[in-house]
């Protein structure tokens, strides 16, 4: 309790896109959000292109399927090409000819899950460089500034990261820590152009954690150090809890949220944005995403279905190939994966589009199945 | 199936155009290759953004499909164009293919051909062979090529299996680097009803040198209206010296060998000028004809792989970018790279030592390679309608050799 009176003065951050809500239905809202290189509708699920690319898809097959922002990984970009070889032939944008926008996260989770000896100090975060073994150090004002290198729409501040399972002093320690570091973000004069923030998952502290960070009035919030493992019961809990104290105008932001139904469930508890690696890495090993649940390709049942993947699917995929067809495909062609991540990222994009569409209706309803392993959305 | 000749060029290469399917496609020309039916790299919505009609005569081997999926499937989904979706393409069937079943002559016998498949060893027997064309009912095929006394007694089939099948039978002719068993063969299939010719055994290792004159003999006996397909023959040169020979339809892994190991395509298509490639050659990787993108004089080069080049990667993709994938070993890379290249590994390891070839996927790459190459062809087919096929093989081949030897003596 001693920390808070030792807070920094807030600083506000100017707000530069705006989040306008088109329609609600009790706590799910449906918005438009503006960001320079695209104007975004929410509900929306963004794919991982950690290196620069979603694997197997071109930039004209994601336009295509109506993906609206794509996440990269600072630590990859970082690492190669770097942030300063990006810049200097004209952003991410540019480099990879994406037109539509890009949110980079700040690091940090991926070097304290990626790298030995990586190690959180109240100057940011320790590490072993990957290239030389040199002790190197990513503070948060670093953090901004290769974000700012790579220029994606949204950026992410650099938290304190706190494995979901651990307990104790630790929590308020990462959380109190994550509150400075924003404040030297925004005093330190870093171009901070959207800035979202971290929270951890422990109930208690969280509360003091999202009043400071609303308090720093920023452009948007994520919620994070969820889909670690936590059971579903805590999961949603907590999304309920922050949606509830974060406010309406900012867009929420639940990082590594990537099952379907854990989508919907947060939409309707208020959230708006999601990415996960799920739907292309359970493609690579020949799961298709349907609305019952899943389809696995590799099993011998698929061997002489002649089916469809989804009957109900749009995709060129489910339109033009059998079962039978990709399961002879999968594992043992890189066809066989591209054309699953192909249809698993459309139909992650049709959610997208029907969880917006739906809630801007009024007529948003989810019918989840008896043992939580499906959902369905039903339209009035 | 229709095919007529519609040009000579002085050596004994000719154009043509083939009527198959929906399909009217110039001759001399590329079977793009298949695994299971699609490119490696290239998904079928993509393929439509390469030139057509040339980009829609697809090469497979029956053989891909021995297991995971049922001839009895392919049949209930009516067959190869309906299960791929890809209803105005036409496919030509090989019983062997570079990339994963190599015919393996020694364990082939009177009853039927051996090939080694990632399935182990399979004996394909000629009945066995009949029930998959039937069942995957593509528009060309080649018989399934082994002993010629053994296929005597098919002869009586033939006639039915065509009425069966509906798509055009290819006679393959075998016989290693022996002149006389090929010309045996030929002859012997020459008299056959069928409405082309597959030469096979090719690409397993002979020297370049002596294709001229096996192919020379071959199509020597073969009628003159009728299609002649080849397999194996991959490298720019080879091709060339099929086109002189007579050889209409040529199925190469060339580009997917090109595709696996960074490589792009950058021969000019338009002429050969020699003084033109003189300024490149100090570039690490460049023989005048491809780079290798792998190279870091790429890191930061935002051009696009071939100006000019109207592929789906030169019209949306840099040099850097695709080096980046490379570094990366991100799929997108090859699939650029197929949609824009070309095989031949052992020669480029054996001239450019310094060449590090990395077996990684890439998609980039192929879209690129197989644009470049088909333009290739069709420069080739301008040439022979303009009576300069002879000058222009001349020129390329030289200017290649030259190209191959200076960067050999320089690295």
């Amino acid at each position: 309790m001693e920390y808070i009176s030792s807070y920094p003065v807030r600083a506000k951050v100017q707000a530069a896109a705006g989040v306008k809500i088109l329609g609600r239905f009790n706590r799910a809202r449906a918005a438009q959000l503006t960001l320079p290189h695209f104007v975004c509708q929410t509900p929306l699920f963004m794919p991982v292109g950690t290196q620069g690319t979603i694997k197997g898809l071109t930039t004209s097959q994601l336009e295509e399927i109506g993906c609206q922002i794509i996440l990269g990984n600072t630590y990859h970009l970082a690492l190669r090409p770097t942030s300063e070889l990006i810049d200097e032939l004209g952003g991410l944008h540019n480099f990879m000819n994406w037109p539509r926008a890009l949110l980079t996260d700040s690091g940090g989770f991926q070097m304290v899950s990626l790298l030995h000896l990586a190690d959180i100090t109240e100057k940011g975060v320790t590490f072993q460089s990957p290239v030389d073994g040199k002790p190197m150090l990513l503070t948060p004002e670093e953090s901004i500034q290769i974000q700012n290198r790579i220029g994606a729409d949204i950026i992410m501040a650099l938290d304190d990261v706190v494995k979901t399972t651990i307990t104790g002093p630790r929590i308020e320690e990462a959380m109190y820590r994550t509150l400075r570091w924003i404040d030297r973000c925004i005093a330190g004069n870093c171009p901070v152009t959207h800035t979202w923030k971290l929270d951890d998952t422990y109930l208690l502290v969280k509360d003091i954690c999202v009043k400071g960070l609303v308090e720093r009035d920023l452009p948007g919030y994520a919620i994070g150090g969820l889909a670690g493992g936590e059971d579903k019961d805590s999961f949603w809990r907590v999304v309920a809890q922050c949606t509830a104290a974060l406010p309406e105008d900012k867009p929420r932001y639940v990082m590594g949220v990537g099952y379907p139904l854990d989508i919907v469930v947060c939409s309707a508890l208020g959230a708006d944005m999601y990415d996960c690696v799920y739907p292309t890495r359970t493609a690579r090993f020949g799961t298709a995403l349907i609305p019952e649940g899943v389809l696995k390709l590799k099993h011998q049942a698929m061997a002489n279905d002649t089916r469809p993947i989804d009957p109900t699917c749009e995709c060129m995929v489910c339109k033009n190939y059998s079962r039978a067809y990709i399961h002879c495909l999968v594992t043992k062609d890189a066809m066989g994966s591209q054309l699953l991540s192909y249809h698993n990222l459309f139909y992650m994009m049709k959610l997208s589009r029907d969880l917006h569409s739906s809630i801007v209706d009024g007529g948003f309803r989810m019918e989840i199945h008896s043992d939580m392993s499906s959902v369905s959305f039903v339209n009035y | 199936m229709k095919f007529t000749v519609k040009a000579w060029s002085k050596g004994g290469g000719r154009a043509g155009l083939l009527q198959v399917g929906s399909c009217s496609i110039e001759t001399p020309a590329l079977l793009l290759n298949t695994r299971k039916g699609l490119p490696a790299f290239i998904s079928p919505d993509l393929l439509s953004s390469l030139p057509t009609p040339d980009s829609r005569l697809l090469q497979f081997s029956p053989l891909h499909f021995s297991e995971g999926i049922s001839l009895k499937t392919i049949s209930e989904l009516g067959g190869l164009h309906q299960m791929l979706g890809l209803h105005e393409h036409v496919f030509a069937a090989v019983p062997r293919d570079s990339t994963i079943s190599l015919p393996d002559y020694q364990s082939s016998n009177k009853m039927g051909a051996s090939f080694e498949t990632p399935c182990g060893r399979l004996l394909i027997k000629p009945l066995q062979y009949m029930e998959m064309i039937s069942s995957m009912k593509p528009n060309m095929w080649a018989t399934l090529a082994d002993e010629v006394p053994a296929w005597v007694s098919e002869k009586r089939n033939k006639a039915s299996v065509d009425r069966t099948t509906g798509g055009a039978v290819f006679g393959s002719i075998v016989g290693g680097s022996k002149i006389e068993e090929r010309k045996r063969c030929a002859k012997e299939v020459a008299e056959r009803n069928v409405s082309g010719f597959c030469l096979g055994g090719f690409g397993l290792g002979e020297s370049m040198d002596e294709h001229p004159s096996l192919l020379g003999a071959i199509t020597e006996i073969l009628p003159e209206d009728k299609p002649r397909q080849i397999c194996g023959l991959g490298l720019p040169e080879e091709v060339l010296q099929g086109v002189a020979a007579g050889i209409d339809l040529f199925d190469s892994t060339y580009i997917y060998h090109l595709t696996l190991g960074g490589f792009a395509l950058t021969f000019p298509l338009e002429e050969i000028r020699r003084h033109g490639y003189g300024d490149q050659l100090s570039d690490t990787g460049r023989d005048g004809s491809k780079i290798n993108l792998k190279a870091t004089i790429y890191r930061k080069d935002t051009s696009p792989i071939l100006e000019g080049c109207k592929c789906y990667t030169c019209q949306n993709h840099t040099k850097a970018y695709i080096n980046h994938l490379l570094n990366v070993h991100e799929m997108l890379a090859q699939i650029l790279l197929e949609m824009y290249v070309p095989s031949f590994l052992p020669i480029a390891v054996a001239l450019f030592p310094g060449l590090v070839i990395l077996t990684r996927n890439s998609c980039h790459f192929s879209s690129h390679n197989t644009h470049h190459y088909l333009g290739f062809f069709r420069v080739i087919r301008e040439a022979i309608k303009g009576g300069t096929f002879e000058e222009f093989r001349q020129n390329f081949v030289e200017t290649r050799r030259d190209h191959i030897l200076a960067a050999a003596l320089s690295a």
